[in-house]
């Protein structure tokens, strides 16, 4: 990435970091521990999204599989009583709908965009039916603790006090980074999303790997909507997932695509949604709810419009590979 | 052999063209959603049967309550005007290449404008109406026009701006009914009555905006076909370089049909607001969005055919309740079997079912708005 | 030759796709250290037997045998297993990767599951210097020139030991003297025992370098013969089976008021750098003007200003002596300027629309076509009709969708569409591209009638022939500049050659 400016704004809100650190530690340690929790969501669909995208598939449908993810985990757990099977019901149920998008948008070539439309639209569906009141969880997640790092001032409790989700998300982010651009996986997998006929003419299988990665990016759905569901919010809502999986996309095209660049992209939106929280809550500034309300979808927007045309897709992204 | 200057089916395109025929274009265009509709009815008939109910019954209810009353056929004529016009919303952005999924914010938008109009404003009576509703329109074509705006000049993809739209339209209503526009005295938010002047009525059991939404749907299927106008949405949707070559300015359709869709899904908003509520009131509507997608792909980007594909949704919908009253079904089971339509239609499942040849599917949007 | 072990061998290779045969009966007999020229026109077959050579298709009949051994192969891996390597017409390269991840791409030297990059940087550098291929290992690809990304091409092929090389139209993109530089390159694979299959349509490198031509027509081998044995026009009649016109009748031009007059025009191109530098020239109405020079020297980027697709700066730019400079190609168009794009499928027709529509596909809002804003369906119709009988497109009937016409056939469409318009400047650019040689007699015979009937031609081709064929005046750009202006006993190929590859 040879823009600068990221960089920049990275190191002028660290800075302000340190500085509210100092003024009221306590405050800043919550806003930042909020705007963390807020982002995993985010930074797993995101995920979701560039593998989807660097093999050449538009995923539209991650909401849906968030959805559909988050419903099973809960309910999952809600009745078998146990969290653990709850949270792999969650990301088999991603797998699901994941593989529903390979199918549609690789087997068949279908419109990828209306592939994914179809995937929400049945997801919304199918939850808003299947919802039933009084669930509960067995218990809540219990939040780990990196021993001695998690003592280190500012810092520490934010990233080194979590759930195993959170961990795991960030863990995922650093992993995605390395084998993107450094295994032969990641090799054969940007070859085709940026052109798939040089992969074919190579000896890769474009279907299959478009394929089997839809698929399993779908797990990663299921682990951010089982996150939502089982560790972030103890329930679920019908319309629970709230267009978190459109940001995703947002934050990918923000983040070039790249799991890190994702990664602060996210960051960065959860510490605005955290700010704003703050603010309104201490009532500094009059703002009605609803406009807090509104905050991420407007920063969603105005985020793409700085971005979209200065920051270069996959070559062959939603195109479906025809042999000719 | 009659030359007919039609569009061509958007959906499929027949690996044999020289078969190709405008009859067997139009026989796979009627067979295809009605298989896709009775398969999604049957599969809702086995999650009716699974919570104890015999489906056939439970689908008895449904349509006689719909459509063997007088208050029934009322209810699926009320219900299916905005659908009608959310789902004209959708195929003007789909036949310039746009995927419009932001029609419900463009709806509310316009549901509110109207309103407002239509107790802020005092005009003689008839006059009144169309002013509401010009002002319900511009309101949503405004409201779409940001997304058309930000994809033409900035190629943001309008399937997340829309959607985004969508849930700062809810927010923002929300605000400005329970605020600034809120009726005074009252504990809920909404905004004040409109007044005489600003109502739609029923002739007899037909009501007024019905039948506008029917011939708006007649007008772009002539319109799409006939115009000039229509010429450049089509082929900007078909073929944007060819466009730009053949003299069409592909930036400026693009915020047009934009700009159309909203209109329409504002007119859609308007005429709850002024036929059916009477008032703006937050939250009157839900998923009336989304059912324009399914009745667009339903209609397979017809104009026309949008008006059976409206009516029907809007029977499942208007006889949701009384199911629920009479059996205890959710009316959430109209989701589903909405949600597997759309699977059906659009998913090349049915088709191949049908015609055993592999019909190549054809890329109705733009991707990422390149 | 005949006295070399066979390192391949096709036996009667046939293969059909729905409503063509593609290959019949395909005998292909390849020796160690042989060159092998596949010879044909567009549509002969040439590309659907390498591809069954190299695993991309299958064949329906018939067999491959390799070092007499009979193997069917059911990928490109295969076949790279078996040592059979291929140079694509179209690189199949991955822009944004360097030199070396392209070479490696499906080969990777692996640590686990990483990519040793070191070791493949090592490898394909090594390969490169033991063949003279000069590339720089580091780069990435879409900053290197035509002629390197072929490099990469190639050492792709060698990189997994291959020692049969199938290269497609590999001189299509090349200036001469690029050219000259692969047939030698060509000849030292040959003579270190590789053997190399090259498809072209080009008669005097097939002279220059083949031991061996090979000649394909309506997918199936019509000749086998030797340079030694035949010249040009018996290749060229046994490719197409008739007398060809090598070069197109006409009668001398006379040209009389200045219909196009550029000066000074200066554009870019897509990413930014300068694409047109200073061009002035200028056309006359009755004459063809010809623009000469090799793809990717200013020319689509000139057609795209005068068309007004492209935003440009000049000091001049005048149609008929009224300024197209800055205007919108719907006005330049109403200014009397046809133009036939270089890609017909992007530019040129819309596939689903029926080809009545597509016959008025840039004069939709004039006033025969349309009043009020309403289409003038009776007008539409009466066009197309008449121009599908003058122009004998072959298609069921006009309301057909375009896509369902073979190629020939959507340009036919095209020229007629431009020329019905009565064009006071004719703007064509590779108006024969994949086009059989039925119709590119007729589509050249039309742009010569145009311009007998007062049209200034300006002609852009990467074709030198049809350049040559047609033009009464030739312009060659080489780098963005307008570098020679020939007319009359100057034009001489070779110079000509010589200009568009630079030379002084």
């Amino acid at each position: 990435m040879k823009r600068w400016w990221p960089w920049a704004l990275t190191a002028i809100l660290v800075a302000l970091c340190i500085v509210y650190y100092f003024i009221d530690a306590t405050k800043t340690v919550s806003v930042l521990q909020f705007s963390l929790r807020y982002a995993i969501p985010l930074i797993l669909a995101a995920m979701v999204g560039i593998i989807c995208e660097r093999s050449g598939v538009i995923n539209i449908g991650i909401e849906g599989q968030m959805l559909m993810s988050a419903f099973a985990g809960f309910f999952g757990a809600s009745i078998t009583g146990s969290l653990v099977l709850g949270a792999l019901i969650g990301v088999g149920t991603g797998m699901i709908m994941g593989a529903m998008l390979a199918v549609g948008a690789v087997t068949w070539k279908m419109d990828q965009i209306i592939a994914g439309t179809v995937i929400n639209i049945l997801a919304t569906g199918l939850t808003s039916f299947f919802y039933a009141q009084g669930h509960m969880l067995p218990a809540n997640m219990p939040t780990m603790e990196v021993p001695l790092l998690s003592s280190i001032p500012l810092v520490g409790p934010v990233f080194f006090i979590n759930g195993p989700f959170a961990f795991a998300a960030l863990i995922i982010v650093v992993v995605l980074q390395v084998m993107l651009f450094r295994t032969i996986w990641g090799l054969r997998t940007r070859s085709v999303g940026e052109k798939p006929s040089a992969a074919d003419t190579s000896g890769i299988n474009v279907q299959r790997t478009r394929f089997l990665n839809v698929t399993v990016a779908g797990a990663l759905a299921g682990l951010a909507g089982a996150y939502l569901s089982l560790e972030a919010a103890g329930t679920f809502e019908r319309g629970f997932t709230a267009g978190r999986g459109f940001t995703a996309l947002a934050i990918m095209i923000f983040g070039a695509w790249n799991p890190i660049g994702a990664l602060g992209a996210a960051l960065f939106f959860g510490l605005a949604e955290g700010v704003a929280s703050q603010l309104q809550a201490d009532e500094v500034v009059a703002i009605p709810q609803q406009f807090t309300n509104m905050l991420p979808y407007v920063l969603t927007i105005v985020l793409l419009a700085i971005v979209s045309g200065r920051v270069k897709p996959p070559a062959s992204v939603g195109k479906p590979y025809e042999k000719d | 052999m009659s030359t007919d200057l039609s569009q061509s089916d958007l959906g499929f395109s027949d690996p044999n063209p020289r078969r190709t025929t405008a009859l067997w274009t139009r026989w796979q265009a009627v067979l295809i959603p009605i298989v896709s509709v009775v398969l999604a009815l049957a599969v809702g008939g086995i999650l009716i049967w699974l919570q104890g109910v015999n489906p056939f019954t439970a689908y008895k209810v449904l349509f006689t309550s719909a459509l063997g009353t007088e208050a029934g056929l009322l209810r699926v004529m009320q219900k299916s005007t905005p659908l009608i016009l959310t789902g004209l919303a959708v195929v003007v952005g789909l036949r310039a290449g746009l995927f419009n999924i932001g029609a419900q914010g463009q709806l509310v938008v316009g549901a509110l404008g109207a309103a407002v109009a239509g107790y802020a404003l005092h005009l003689p009576p008839v006059i009144h109406v169309i002013a509401a509703i010009a002002i319900g329109m511009v309101c949503g074509a405004i409201w779409s026009s940001i997304a058309g705006v930000l994809r033409a000049y900035r190629s943001v993809s309008e399937v997340i701006t829309t959607i985004m739209l969508n849930a700062i339209a809810l927010s923002l209503v929300d605000y400005l009914a329970s605020k600034p526009l809120k009726e005074e005295g009252q504990p809920l938010s909404r905004t004040p009555e409109i007044l005489d002047s600003a109502r739609l009525p029923t002739f007899g059991v037909v009501p007024i905006g019905f039948v506008i939404a029917i011939l708006v749907a007649i007008f772009f299927g002539w319109f799409l076909v006939r115009t000039t106008s229509g010429f450049r949405f089509n082929t900007v949707g078909l073929n944007a370089n060819a466009a730009r070559y053949a003299g069409i300015g592909v930036r400026g359709t693009i915020v047009l049909a934009m700009a159309v869709s909203g209109a329409l899904a504002g007119m859609g908003g308007s005429i709850e607001s002024l036929g059916v509520v009477g008032r703006f009131e937050p939250a009157f509507n839900a998923g009336l969005g989304f059912d324009g997608i399914t009745i667009a792909l339903l209609a397979r980007a017809n104009p026309m055919a949008t008006i059976p594909a409206a009516i029907l949704v809007g029977t499942l919908r208007a006889g949701a309740n009384s199911l629920q009253f009479e059996t205890g079904i959710q009316p959430e089971v109209v989701d589903v079997i909405l949600a597997l339509t759309l699977l059906f239609v659009a998913a090349p499942i049915v088709s191949r079912m049908i015609f055993r040849n592999r019909t190549k599917q054809r890329q109705l949007t733009s991707g990422w708005g390149v | 030759m005949s006295d070399r072990e066979i390192a391949l061998e096709a036996v009667g290779l046939t293969k059909r796709f729905p409503g063509v045969i593609a290959n019949e009966d395909v005998n292909l007999t390849v020796r160690k250290g042989e060159i092998i020229a596949l010879l044909g026109e567009n549509g002969a077959g040439k590309s659907t037997l390498v591809k069954m050579i190299y695993g991309l298709y299958q064949p329906d009949e018939g067999e491959i045998r390799i070092k007499g051994e009979r193997v069917r192969m059911t990928s490109p891996r295969d076949a790279i297993k078996r040592g059979i390597g291929m140079v694509h017409q179209h690189f199949q390269l991955v822009p944004v990767f360097t030199v070396a991840e392209n070479v490696i791409l499906g080969d990777e030297p692996q640590r686990t599951m990483f990519v040793n990059m070191k070791k493949a940087t090592a490898d394909v550098a090594e390969i490169a210097e033991r063949y003279g291929l000069h590339v720089d290992v580091n780069a990435r690809v879409e900053d290197l020139p035509v002629g390197a990304q072929q490099r990469v091409e190639i050492l792709k092929a060698l990189y997994r030991k291959a020692d049969i090389l199938i290269m497609d139209e590999p001189t299509a993109v090349l200036t001469p003297q690029e050219t000259d530089e692969l047939l030698t390159t060509m000849r030292s694979f040959a003579d270190s025992g590789v053997s190399v299959v090259f498809i072209t349509h080009k008669l005097r490198e097939v002279l220059a370098i083949a031991d061996t031509v090979v000649v394909l027509r309506s997918g199936r081998v019509v000749g086998t013969t030797t340079p030694a044995q035949t010249d040009q026009a018996g290749l060229a009649q046994m490719m197409v089976g008739r007398s060809v016109l090598l070069t197109v009748d006409r009668e001398p031009a006379q040209p009389k008021e200045v219909v196009l007059e550029v000066r000074g025009l200066t554009a870019n191109n897509d990413v930014g750098l300068p694409a047109l530098r200073d061009v002035s020239f200028s056309v006359r109405a009755g004459e063809i003007v010809g623009i000469a020079g090799v793809e990717g020297n200013g020319q689509r980027e000139l057609v795209e200003s005068l068309t007004g697709l492209r935003s440009c700066s000049a000091d001049t730019l005048d149609v008929r002596g009224t300024s197209a400079l800055g205007r919108t190609p719907h006005a330049i168009h109403a200014m009397g300027v046809g133009h036939v794009p270089e890609d017909r499928e992007k530019d040129g027709l819309v596939g689903p629309v029926l080809i009545a529509d597509n016959m008025v596909l840039n004069r939709f809002d004039e006033p025969e076509f349309s009043s009020h804003g309403l289409r003038n369906r009776g007008a539409i119709t009466a066009l197309a009709t008449r121009l599908v009988e003058q122009f004998d497109v072959r298609t069921p009937s006009i309301s057909t969708p375009a896509e369902s016409l073979s190629g020939g056939n959507k340009q036919k469409v095209v020229i007629a569409r431009e020329l019905a318009a009565d064009p006071t400047l004719l703007i064509a650019s590779q108006p024969t591209r994949g086009v059989d040689v039925g119709s590119i007699e007729f589509i050249h015979s039309q742009i010569v009638k145009a311009r007998d009937a007062g049209a200034g031609v300006l002609l852009v081709s990467a074709e030198l022939d049809e350049v040559l064929g047609l033009s009464d005046r030739i312009l060659v750009m080489y780098d963005g500049r307008i570098v020679a202006e020939l007319a009359g006993p100057d034009i001489d190929r070779a110079r000509i050659g010589q200009l568009m590859a630079g030379m002084a």
